[in-house]
């Protein structure tokens, strides 16, 4: 028992104090019908050494991306770490405290939680950000449900089928439990005839999930005469380039936040951003740190806005959520303090380029074409012209190159069809190898 | 000895022209933007981040980290949020590249380790639960709890059956009666009675054939065992109803009892709690649910199979009645891969073995704390109990004395109770000293209490006294709310 420390004599002496003639006693109140009569059957116990043994034999039936060269994304993408994320959130301080309920012993997590808050608001031109939510599909649910609650609209919302599938999939979850029709549009030039005054809200995602960027002035424009609200799902690196989409109109930006500062992790945990404009900041869900002054008229931080959530308002609150991504939210923070300016324009320039070059580098072969002439970021989409996506994975696999992500699982009519994501990480002699085994 | 100066919010330790980061040169011909991407889609400028550089950042944060209390650093009985020591060996299994570093949509073939993890750990927590059918998806508590739901709802639509609402007691996580709201059913409050168990007479009067589920939190927050809850099981189930176990409060019964066997149809592990997280200032968590096998092919997909065939693990989509997704990609899977190497740290006798010196630890405390303050639900408890303050008001003119105890604790270097919650014991204050203390800590825990208790009202009314900052204007910040920085406000 690695981690408890009462001696036999101490468990004595304290169930003397307690007038316990046992340990089994301080059990009465569990009827003896409902006690397991038998050892729970579970795999014996392990110290340390023999955890770490038994650990690393599982680790080494796994190949970590760190083992060969990434090209896969669709939602989850291999940029670089900077060494003093995993520093600052390795801190105990940090890690093993818990939501801040009391202020005076929490005001590191607050004011981290306030500056999260501010930087999402700068990286995306929104008014307001909450303290961060589980990841970007339910951040993208939650917005939807957001949006219900404003507009009053629950009917219907539209979904542009360029979203993220499996957000598309949450979206569906949630939404056919509570009986709200989800329209699904191939493409933005389909949008107007799905829009009328019973629709709530349009989601769409820029870069979408194909890595094209859409024009989302237009798109606001478009859904704002509807009477209904435009969410949009971004991708926070983008934003280094891409015109912010509060400067473009959107009323609810979400984004999957492992871009910024947080390794693969087999797709979690991860961190849900979610940013609004200021009007609706008290129908937004989730944690919000807010600055306030102490009795001694020092500056400090604490939860605001807490008669939104469900400890107060339990079955008529914003949401049910009531933890934050903390940990998450501080490897954001983090991350966009030490890159600045500069580097988020740098790293989404350099993203930018080198997906360009791959893309060009591949569609010169004559087995590859591209599927749009869309502007796109840092994510393409080849076909094949051979029909063999598998077949081409398995062969990248071998040259240990992760070549890409197969779309037929979404989208039967793509299934000669391949997503290539090309991060900053990624240098020119990879991106020609790549290409090199794909065409060979 | 604080750095008042690294301290200051990131955008005032800004200067223009400083830099965190360099980054490569472009190895690739480059081309300028607007060839790729039409103007009118770039911004015009580099968003209006701070400049700072690495060694700022890693004054200003590190900083940061020494404001905050936690595990590591001091005595946590929050209750109701299982603060346990977080084992330092599973933080290092965790971050390996071979389970940190590794694509969601790798191939099966190239990630089978992780998922016979996660396979094993669905078993262990049916096992442990008793409910065989496992979900790892949800991410959090609250997160598990929708997602039942939405499974019970996915049930009765298959049965035919209109079942509308949802029934809890008054005791219940705020999460609880939120959750019903989600999942579409209306929510009724159940009374619990003077001991703390739920009113059986005011639960018939509100079962009924419209009754979807009854969630239960059992052991409940006042650190009670409702030993009703078999005869309330088989009441919602004669209705045709499901029994739902909010599971926040594990640690207490691990090896001793299994929701499975006293009449839960679904339950929510906390592994963050139970099964030692960590807490992360406040998430991730992550909120894997255990349904029966009626229950489990509507669970959320996909979940992890073994095939004998090809004696490989895969990830199984399961059949059409899946009420689908709830989160994208696996979910939490750091936090499981942490939960997983606790349980196997334990074993079976560890775990329960765990269960018993929490158990203990709490018990102890209480006989300690009911010398000086009201315990109004016995002298015995589960893995916590709930103190009220409400006979110190007329001793000592106090509002609000369980804020102001909950204050003054931070001077001695404690961090407070949960307080004013449940809310129904009026100036609660909920300890839960977890099994990871020991006997000398709660000791002095304790009588710091008593010392507290016995100061004068000025005196804690006034605390904290030695904090950087003392009773934040919670008012003022929701009146007014100041949720971003801007060069205005300073």
């Amino acid at each position: 028992m690695p981690y408890t420390y009462n001696t036999p004599a101490q468990q004595d002496e304290m169930l003397a104090a307690i007038g316990a003639a046992s340990i089994d006693e301080l059990f009465s109140s569990i009827p003896a019908s409902m006690q397991l009569k038998r050892a729970l059957d579970l795999p014996p116990a392990l110290g340390e050494i023999e955890l770490t043994a038994h650990m690393q034999e599982l680790a080494r039936q796994n190949t970590a991306v760190s083992q060969s060269t990434c090209f896969m994304g669709a939602g989850s993408y291999d940029h670089f770490v900077p060494a003093v994320i995993d520093t600052l959130a390795s801190r105990g301080e940090f890690y093993t405290s818990y939501t801040p309920y009391q202020p005076e012993v929490s005001q590191g997590n607050l004011q981290v939680m306030f500056e999260y808050q501010t930087l999402i608001c700068q990286l995306t031109g929104m008014d307001v950000s909450n303290a961060s939510l589980y990841d970007g599909g339910s951040a993208a649910v939650e917005a939807m449900l957001m949006a219900i609650s404003i507009t009053r609209r629950s009917d219907k919302v539209v979904v542009l089928e360029s979203v993220h599938p499996e957000y598309r999939q949450i979206i569906e979850t949630y939404f056919a439990t509570i009986g709200t029709e989800v329209i699904t549009v191939s493409a933005a030039e389909q949008l107007q005839d799905a829009l009328d005054d019973q629709t709530a809200a349009v989601l769409v995602q820029s870069p979408n999930f194909f890595g094209n960027v859409e024009d989302l002035t237009s798109l606001a424009e478009q859904v704002h005469a509807a009477g209904a609200l435009l969410v949009c799902s971004v991708d926070p690196i983008s934003l280094g380039i891409l015109k912010r989409p509060g400067d473009a109109g959107v009323d609810i930006v979400v984004a999957e936040g492992q871009s910024l500062g947080t390794p693969l992790l087999y797709g979690g945990p991860y961190l849900g951003i979610m940013a609004c404009r200021e009007e609706f900041v008290r129908r937004l869900p989730g944690r919000i740190a807010g600055q306030t002054v102490d009795q001694q008229g020092n500056r400090c931080w604490v939860l605001t806005l807490q008669t939104r959530e469900q400890h107060i308002r339990r079955e008529k609150a914003t949401s049910n959520i009531c933890t934050n991504q903390g940990l998450f939210a501080l490897r954001a923070a983090i991350y966009l303090s030490v890159m600045g300016p500069e580097g988020m324009g740098d790293v989404a320039d350099l993203c930018l380029q080198k997906a360009h070059y791959a893309q060009q580098q591949l569609t010169n072969l004559d087995r590859f074409e591209a599927v749009s002439d869309r502007p796109f970021f840092k994510e393409f989409v080849i076909r094949d012209k051979e029909n063999d996506v598998n077949g081409l994975l398995q062969k990248a696999e071998d040259f240990n190159l992760l070549a890409g992500v197969a779309l037929g699982r979404w989208y039967p009519e793509l299934e000669d069809c391949l997503l290539i994501a090309v991060t900053e990480k990624r240098t020119k002699d990879e991106i020609n190898q790549l290409v090199e085994v794909l065409g060979s | 000895m604080r750095n008042t100066h690294a301290t200051q919010l990131i955008f005032e330790l800004s200067t223009a022209g400083r830099s965190g980061v360099n980054l490569p040169a472009c190895d690739v011909p480059e081309q300028p933007r607007e060839q790729w991407i039409p103007a009118e889609l770039l911004n015009a400028e580099s968003p209006e981040l701070p400049e700072v550089t690495e060694p700022e950042v890693i004054r200003h944060f590190t900083n940061l980290s020494t404001l905050n209390m936690s595990v590591d650093t001091h005595y946590y009985p929050l209750g109701s949020c299982t603060m346990k020591y977080n084992p330092k060996r599973n933080e290092r299994i965790a971050g390996w590249d071979g389970f940190a570093q590794l694509h969601p949509y790798q191939s099966e073939d190239s990630i089978q380790g992780m998922l016979q993890l996660l396979f094993e750990l669905q078993q262990m927590l049916g096992e442990i639960s008793g409910l065989p059918a496992v979900s790892l998806q949800p991410a959090a508590g609250a997160h598990g709890e929708l997602a039942a739901l939405m499974v019970a709802s996915a049930y009765f639509k298959e049965l035919g059956e209109t079942r509308t609402k949802v029934l809890a007691p008054d005791s219940a996580h705020g999460t609880n009666p939120a959750s019903a709201r989600m999942a579409g059913f209306d929510f009724v409050t159940i009374r619990s009675q003077a001991d703390g168990r739920v009113d059986l007479d005011h639960l018939r009067e509100n079962l009924g054939d419209d009754t979807a589920v009854f969630m239960i939190t059992n052991p409940s927050t006042l650190g009670l065992f409702d030993d009703q809850v078999q005869q309330i099981a088989d009441l919602v189930h004669e209705q045709g109803g499901l029994i739902y176990l909010d599971g926040a409060n594990m640690n207490a019964i691990l090896g001793i009892a299994r929701p499975g066997d006293f009449g839960a149809d679904m339950m929510h592990f906390n592994p963050h709690k139970t099964f030692s997280g960590p807490h992360g200032g406040g998430g991730p968590g992550a909120g894997p649910i255990c349904v029966t096998d009626t229950l489990r092919p509507f669970l959320p997909n996909p979940t992890v199979s073994y095939c004998q065939d090809s004696q490989a693990y895969y990830l199984d989509t399961g059949d059409d009645k899946s009420i689908g997704r709830v989160r994208s990609f696996f979910g939490n899977v750091g936090v499981l891969v942490r939960a997983y190497c606790y349980i196997r740290t334990h074993g079976p006798d560890g775990l329960k073995r765990v269960s018993e010196m929490a158990v203990l630890n709490a018990n102890y405390l209480l006989s300690q704390v009911k010398e000086f303050l009201d315990v109004p639900h016995g002298d015995r408890c589960m893995h916590e109990f709930v103190a009220s303050a409400e006979p110190i008001k007329e001793k000592t003119g106090l509002k609000q004395p369980a804020m102001d105890i909950a204050k003054r604790l931070l001077d001695y270097g404690f961090h407070p109770p949960t307080v004013y919650f449940p809310l129904t014991v009026h100036e609660g204050l909920m300890m839960e000293p977890t099994e990871t203390e020991s006997k000398q800590t709660l000791d002095a825990f304790a009588e710091v209490l008593k010392t507290i208790v016995n100061e004068p009202a000025e005196t804690l009314q006034s605390a904290p006294h030695s904090t950087s900052i003392r009773r934040p204007d919670e008012v003022q910040a929701a009146r007014q709310p100041i949720v971003k920085w801007t060069e205005a406000t300073d």
